[in-house]
């Protein structure tokens, strides 16, 4: 594809990731969405570059801060606004709320909010997967703060160990969420700590999604050529704050200030703009778009039913012979 | 249909109840901490590694939360994978696996994703081996909602068990304990198909009836043959799944006997006999003719020395002596 194609439809992607998180926040404020809300504003690169690597048939393993993800992996955006307002619309029925989506047909397993804890799901992904002879690939984000986990040590050394097709997708965005990554870490040199497991590693800007898209492309064909696992870490930063509860007392507005200045979406629209094939009136009505379409999804999930409270013992054992969804 | 009988021991039904499955489906595998070469700890899974090859024979790193994991994302990614945690206290290390992601996830993700899982786990004390390797966890596991929880106490049951859980959709726990290992068994020669909804009553009684599960079914069985002569016929149930639980069998058992002698490995506090206990309370309360009595290990971490650890755990004499208080035969205990 033409970088700027590209580096257009990668901006809506973005656009609509940015602004759907500012919507949930908005009706957060509204009490229409509870519970925990963890927004990916200024990471949106990283979703968004790394899905285009990936098949249709692999398969996205997410923590709890994955909006961004699984509408980048094309989750329909009104199943995920309406499973934040726990409605029977919602890509996990409402069960799950913003921390837990899940959506089978995208194989989008979730959605895991014990950090760390999807790091061995997606190693078992991919050893389903390698034991069938596919070449297929098991695609993870997780957080530096998993890094400090025993699992995530466990799951790259059985990943390691059995040359696994797993495809290490760490957003480091400096902060577990109030421990800065030197608070936590005793060597912060995370791409080091991959390789120490004969993985291989690189680290890739996060903010810049045309680097991350090239960069994850080759992992991802790596890891699909049958070479074993990839780790790779994404430099970024979130600009607002780690869930909705959090007066943000570990860090200086001029930090966030500074890194404000890299924002994903302003840095790839000044290069667009260079290459002229981006205005401001193409970014006016692109926000427009986005907006329709996000408060389609809120139309959506307002109008989707409450799940009935009797099935609320539903699904908690599949029956026998139902192996089927 | 073969009705030729043939002994064996449950360690070698366990064996026979696992090779089986991996010859049935090429989609089955076992992995779990020393289960290849060296043939599994407790010798569960000698000679599977040549038979099956090192693909679906699977030795893994000390990592209890990542293989139990990787188990998970198996069976999510459409494995049947059989997973084996070598003793119940090393389970603690894969916990939140088993109860976050397990027997979670179908609720969690709207029906969408099941994880058809099993678990083996080495279970129970009486090999001195204190306080890090004996205890029951599998009264706990049965606390939560989302998978299944089995406990063969037979040599038919340690054989048949396997292929059953391997039905299910959900995670199934299997706790075998290590006291039964040896124990021998006249058995089918070919399988019988094993249920795995319902407790079974072992032993017909009138007076009381005994409810136990998985190692200390032998010691209720034996107490039973004690107090017959005594003059006391004592029923004896064996739950084998402790979740769900067969609450049917149990309240049929106490409906004919009135009185109910709850026999538990785990400690007595918070535990599966307090709910069983519960139970009866709730749906046979008028027709009970005396307390419910329970017979539990101590609480106290299981110790080496063997006459402690004996003094830790149900025994025979204390379900005698607690069958013959119930009868009015005047025990002190």
């Amino acid at each position: 594809m033409n970088t700027d194609v590209q580096g257009l439809k990668f901006y809506r992607e973005m656009l609509k990731i940015r602004r759907f998180e500012e919507r949930s926040a908005e009706l957060y404020g509204e009490m229409k969405i509870r519970g925990f809300l963890h927004l990916s504003v200024g990471q949106e690169a990283i979703a968004v570059g790394v899905m285009p690597a990936l098949h249709q048939e692999d398969s996205v393993v997410s923590a709890y801060r994955e909006h961004g993800h699984a509408i980048a992996r094309g989750v329909p955006l009104e199943s995920i606004m309406a499973e934040m307002f726990g409605k029977a619309g919602g890509c996990s029925h409402g069960h799950g709320g913003s921390m837990h989506l899940f959506h089978k047909p995208s194989r989008f397993y979730g959605g895991s909010a014990i950090v760390g804890g999807g790091l061995p799901i997606a190693t078992g992904l991919a050893l389903a997967e390698k034991m069938k002879w596919k070449e297929t690939v098991s695609a993870c984000f997780f957080g530096e703060g998993a890094m400090a986990e025993g699992v995530f040590h466990e799951s790259m050394n059985l990943a390691a160990l059995w040359k696994l097709p797993v495809l290490f997708l760490c957003e480091n965005n400096g902060y577990a969420m109030g421990t800065s990554i030197d608070r936590e870490l005793s060597r912060t040199d995370l791409v080091q700590k991959a390789k120490s497991y004969g993985v291989a590693a690189i680290q890739v800007d996060g903010m810049d999604v045309l680097s991350v898209a090239k960069e994850a492309k080759q992992a991802a064909d790596y890891v699909r050529s049958g070479e074993g696992p990839f780790f790779m870490e994404f430099k970024t930063y979130r600009f607002r704050a780690h869930s909705m509860y959090d007066p943000e007392l570990y860090r200086s507005k001029t930090e966030v200030d500074v890194w404000k200045k890299r924002d994903p979406l302003l840095h790839l629209e000044q290069k667009l703009k260079e290459s002229g094939v981006f205005t401001d009136d193409n970014r006016i009505q692109m926000e427009r778009d986005v907006d329709s379409e996000i408060e389609a999804a809120v139309q959506f999930a307002e109008a989707s039913s409450l799940e009935p409270v009797e099935d609320l013992m539903k699904n908690v054992m599949r029956e026998r012979g139902r192996s089927e969804y | 249909m073969s009705t030729e009988k043939i002994r064996m021991t449950y360690r070698e039904g366990l064996r026979q109840g696992l090779r089986d499955a991996l010859r049935k489906d090429a989609n089955v595998f076992l992995m779990g901490e020393d289960v290849g070469r060296y043939g599994g700890s407790y010798a569960v899974s000698r000679e599977f590694l040549a038979e099956f090859g090192p693909d679906r024979v699977r030795d893994t790193p000390l990592s209890e939360s990542a293989f139990v994991g990787a188990g998970i994302g198996a069976a999510l990614g459409g494995a049947r994978p059989i997973v084996e945690i070598m003793t119940v206290n090393f389970s603690l290390l894969a916990l939140d696996q088993i109860i976050n992601n397990a027997a979670s996830l179908l609720h969690m993700s709207g029906g969408q994703f099941n994880v058809p899982l099993v678990i083996r786990i080495g279970t129970g004390a009486g090999r001195q081996l204190a306080a890090q390797h004996s205890h029951s966890f599998e009264g706990w596991y049965a606390h939560i909602p989302g998978i299944r929880i089995l406990a063969p106490a037979t040599v038919e049951d340690a054989r048949g068990m396997i292929a059953a859980a391997l039905l299910e959709p959900n995670p199934v726990l299997i706790f075998e304990h290590v006291m039964l290992l040896s124990m021998e068994a006249e058995v089918e020669e070919r399988p019988p198909h094993v249920d795995i909804d319902f407790a079974k009553v072992r032993r017909e009684g009138e007076d009381l009836s005994l409810i136990t599960y998985g190692g200390s079914l032998p010691k209720a069985l034996e107490a039973a043959e004690i107090l017959e002569k005594s003059g006391v016929s004592a029923e004896v149930l064996d739950l084998r799944t402790l979740r769900p639980l067969d609450d049917a069998s149990i309240q049929k058992t106490i409906q004919k006997t009135g009185r109910g002698v709850i026999i538990d490995e785990g400690w007595r506090s918070g535990s599966l006999s307090s709910e069983i206990s519960a139970r009866i309370s709730e749906q046979a309360f008028s027709v009970l003719k005396a307390p419910i009595v329970r017979i539990c290990t101590k609480e106290v971490p299981i110790p080496y020395p063997r006459h402690l650890e004996e003094a830790a755990l149900p025994s025979v004499k204390e379900i005698v002596d607690a069958g013959l208080n119930l009868m009015g035969k005047n025990v002190r205990i």
